[in-house]
């Protein structure tokens, strides 16, 4: 990766290029500003590019702990819609279009499922429409897939405000107890195999499994709890009780304008005051709650993650590759939905695609990370 | 700094307190070890400390617990979180965040210290644990003692006057057990911290320990270490010695025993110790043989082409460090790990290749959690099963589990949850045998058995081996293999770097070397029996 190297260190540059893991909100807010961009075209060759200015940056940018190494699961998860949406175009495609490829033999289902049609004759339009739905989602996912590779989830829990830590916290725990609960049905499945006799399936079998993993993990949940406890989780330092109170109707109220607003703008009968207005209202009165709550937690972070220039970068990075999608959708919209009916080659608007490569800039102008090392040196 | 005011607890439901009226108190800065049997109650004394109990428990108390000012009854505990420090036996259940790093700064984020002064308590507590280069590091992929230290240095950062450690070295091997011991000594010479810990291998700190606190029958009394321990109903090999030699000031370290030892090993000079009394092994093809055993998880080898054997009526000891392959090991000869290559026999049979109830019949493994073998909610129940799925009369296993268990009559209702450790494992002992195998592998049996317990398992070993079947012990527990093995095994990295008759194998190693043998050198005494028997021998001789 050729990175504009810093000549002059001591300057503001310097201290710009020295490596640390970027603000997780950072990468989530280009992944999801990459994911729109996605969401917007059918276009396979500016999908393909959303997939390589995703990748790129990952294989730059992700540091080498456990998480980052999840992305190529995304990857082949992105494959695998793509194929799935194929096939069952193949298999209830019922041939639309006119460019027929294969002729396969047409079932049509007997009476309880009349009007379903199987196979028939497979044609380029349907397998196209297939492989375009199927690559758009994919591309989504493997721009999440991105995020997640770039950001630890956990940190992103971090930084949420303080009254939403108790929250963050349970969903810290929760997630760790899958990969422990994985573990010891491994252990107690292997114990089990030792027993004589053991060679039952059926009812007893998972029994003599789920009992001793369920034990197992009351055990180690009692233990936790109890060592968060000694270790000042839950300090309520000294709220008052009007605060909290104060704090619940805030929040209460918040939340309701939020779904009155959310569902008025979906729903176009409801009249118009009660769509923008109301779920700016919802989100101020919430803001509100949460600043309020979070006024009463004694609780310091450690090394807070920080919101500096490469953060800013990243962002608009991100945020232009969405804005510049879409602007070309009012501008060229033919161009980001390749026409199927006549069949014809997709073309690449030269906007779209530039604002999608902007998405790049990541990969060169942001510091290394550094990462939590998972191995024994 | 700690005070028992006439405490008593019940757990609830109970008729019997678990602890009664104790009164105790430990001063500032003094390292207090709590001693007892299992079961006796010492974990429901620390975790008394910070109002664990019974806050986490349910429960009736009376009388109080003040620690530093505080009482629990007024606090809950983590208003404590400030004062005092809580590491238990499996550091890994007590950690909250995934790195360590974050672990060590997840105390002082709830306690609200200011970024600043969290960054540089971190960087101390890195230092003074050594564990700098372990900072970036996933919790999950600790080692033991590595795991050991975060947790000790998670409750460190946020500065506690008090440490309670609830038999902190109780999962690992010697090293370290090593590590982790020499870093709360390091606290207690240097910071000054008051700790109040439980240790069920006195011999490793009863050298360092100011007071000894001994819960015996819901009593605790407590007593300078050396006059304590002249009755105590247990005790460090070290100290059994210097009882039965009659020294004076009872030595309770390794280097003071050696002083005092002089005119015993003259006394012993001219003798060697008695040959222990286990018959002459069969022959292995009787038992088991494996030849170039090799065991790989994808790229990594855990064992590499190992050569073992054990014959009927021998105990064999398999020791090395934590990851050294001796669990692979044991789990391949068993048959339940596939094996890369290599071959397994047991009288001739490779039970890798027969039908899990017949594999049972030849030989048999109890894993280091033995519970996973457990699944019934009775004893009766669970020895029923055994017998009707190892078709023998109706009654075997519950017999072999009370010959084990020496009789002690329990309830055939009694859950196996509320067996003692010792007692769980002898059950899950009696499940393993009541198919009848020859061959008997145990993983860490000693985990978590006081002296008396291990002593019991000593005795029902010895009993199985006369019984012809070839015994092979998994452990780290050194004082347990001088008095329970014929021959160790000693594994490093997958390979066997030594195989030698118990004398040879323990008494030339400056890690394995029991007690007995560091004050006897050179000459091989391994236990305190066999001094005794030697000293008995003389005076019979004599008289």
């Amino acid at each position: 990766m050729v990175a504009l190297a810093p000549r002059v260190s001591g300057s503001a540059w310097g201290v710009y290029w020295i490596p640390r893991a970027l603000h997780p909100l950072a990468w989530w807010l280009w992944a999801l500003g990459l994911a729109v961009a996605a969401s917007r075209t059918t276009n396979p060759l500016l999908l393909g590019a959303v997939v390589g200015v995703a990748t790129w940056v990952v294989l730059a940018r992700r540091s080498d702990a456990p998480w980052s190494r999840a992305f190529k699961f995304y990857v082949a998860a992105g494959l695998v819609v793509v194929l799935l949406r194929v096939v069952f175009r193949v298999i209830f495609g019922g041939g639309q279009g006119a460019t027929v490829l294969l002729h396969l033999p047409e079932f049509v289902l007997p009476q309880p499922a009349a009007g379903i049609h199987l196979f028939g004759d497979v044609t380029a339009e349907s397998l196209l429409v297939g492989a375009y739905d199927g690559l758009r989602l994919a591309t989504m996912l493997i721009c999440l897939g991105a995020a997640n590779a770039l950001a630890n989830p956990r940190r992103l829990l971090r930084s949420m405000p303080p009254a939403l830590h108790e929250l963050s916290t349970a969903v810290v725990v929760a997630l760790s107890v899958f990969p422990q609960l994985a573990e010891s049905v491994v252990r107690v499945t292997r114990a089990r195999r030792l027993r004589p006799g053991s060679d039952r399936r059926g009812f007893s079998a998972i029994r003599s499994t789920v009992i001793p993993v369920l034990e197992d993990a009351l055990d180690r949940s009692l233990l936790l709890a109890s060592s968060m406890d000694s270790r000042g989780y839950g300090r309520s330092g000294d709220r008052s009780r009007r605060t909290s109170s104060l704090t619940a109707a805030l929040m209460v109220t918040g939340l309701a304008g939020i779904c009155v607003g959310v569902y008025a703008l979906l729903d176009g009968t409801t009249p118009r005051f009660l769509a923008a207005p109301a779920l700016a209202t919802g989100v101020v009165v919430g803001v509100g709650g949460i600043a309020s709550s979070g006024r009463g937690v004694t609780r310091s972070t450690y090394r807070p993650d920080r919101w500096r220039a490469p953060e800013l970068v990243t962002v608009s990075a991100g945020l232009s590759a969405a804005l510049l999608v879409y602007l070309t959708s009012h501008v060229d919209p033919g161009n980001l939905n390749p026409s199927l009916s006549p069949l014809s080659w997709p073309q690449l608007p030269a906007l779209a695609l530039f604002g999608i490569l902007l998405g790049l800039v990541p990969a060169f102008v942001t510091p290394h990370a550094v990462g939590v090392e998972s191995q024994r040196r | 700094m700690i005070r028992f005011d006439n405490y008593s607890f019940w757990y609830p439901g109970a008729a019997e307190p678990a602890l009664c009226s104790v009164d105790l108190a430990i001063e500032e800065g003094e390292l207090a070890l709590v001693i007892g049997l299992t079961g006796s109650g010492k974990s429901t004394l620390l975790r008394s400390v910070n109002g664990l109990v019974p806050r986490f428990t349910g429960g009736h108390v009376e009388g109080r617990v003040v620690t530093s000012g505080r009482d629990s009854r007024d606090h809950p505990p983590r208003e404590f979180s400030g004062t005092v420090g809580v590491v238990g036996q499996d550091p890994a259940a007590g950690f909250v965040t995934d790195t360590v790093e974050e672990e060590l700064a997840y105390g002082m984020e709830q306690l609200a210290v200011p970024p600043q002064q969290m960054r540089r308590r971190v960087e101390d507590v890195l230092d003074l644990l050594a564990i700098a280069q372990l900072r970036r590091r996933a919790l999950r992929t600790l080692s033991g003692g590595e795991q050991q230290r975060v947790a000790l240095g998670s409750v460190l950062t946020a500065s506690p006057r008090v440490l309670v450690l609830d038999e902190p070295t109780s999962a690992l091997d010697p090293a370290a057990a090593e590590d982790a011991l020499a870093a709360v000594l390091r606290l207690v010479h240097d910071l000054g911290v008051t700790v109040l810990a439980a240790e069920h291998r006195l011999e490793r700190v009863v050298e360092y320990a100011d007071r000894l606190v001994l819960v015996d029958a819901r009593l605790v009394t407590d007593g300078c270490p050396a006059s304590m321990l002249r009755d105590a109903p247990l005790a460090p090999p070290v100290v059994e010695l210097g009882r039965l030699a009659g020294w004076d000031p009872l030595p309770l370290s390794v280097r003071d025993a050696r002083r005092a030892a002089g005119p015993l090993r003259r006394q012993l000079a001219d003798l060697r110790p008695r040959p222990r009394m286990s018959p002459a092994p069969g022959s292995a093809t009787e038992g088991l043989v494996a030849r170039s055993v090799v065991v790989r998880y994808g790229d990594t080898v855990a064992v590499r082409a190992v050569d073992f054997e054990a014959a009927p009526g021998e105990v064999v000891a398999l020791m090395g460090r934590n990851g050294s392959g001796k669990s692979s090991l044991l789990w391949t000869l068993q048959g339940s790990v596939g094996r890369a290559s290599g071959s397994v026999r047991v009288a001739g049979q490779d039970p890798a290749r027969l039908s899990r109830s017949a594999a049972a019949g030849l030989i048999a493994l109890v894993p280091q959690q033995a519970t996973d073998l457990l699944y019934h909610d009775s004893v009766g129940s669970e020895c029923a099963a055994v017998d009707r799925a190892a078709r023998v009369p109706a009654g075997t296993a519950r017999g072999v589990f009370e010959r084990l268990v020496g009789g002690a009559v329990t309830g055939a209702d009694v859950h196996p949850r509320d067996l003692s450790d010792g007692q769980r494992l002898a059950l899950a002992l009696a499940v393993q045998l009541s198919a009848g195998p020859r061959v008997l592998l145990l993983d860490e049996p000693t985990r978590g058995l006081d002296y008396a317990a291990k002593a019991r398992l000593r005795a029902i070993l010895a009993e199985l081996a006369e019984d012809g079947h070839a015994v092979v012990v998994a452990t780290h527990d050194v004082e347990f293999v001088a008095h329970a093995a014929d021959r160790v095994v000693v594994l490093a990295e997958g390979v066997v770097v030594a195989s030698a008759t118990t004398e040879h194998a323990l008494a030339a190693s400056p890690v394995f070397a029991p007690q007995v043998a560091k004050v006897m050198a050179p000459q091989e005494w391994l236990t305190v029996e066999q001094v005794a028997c030697a000293l008995g021998d003389r005076a019979v001789r004599h008289g």
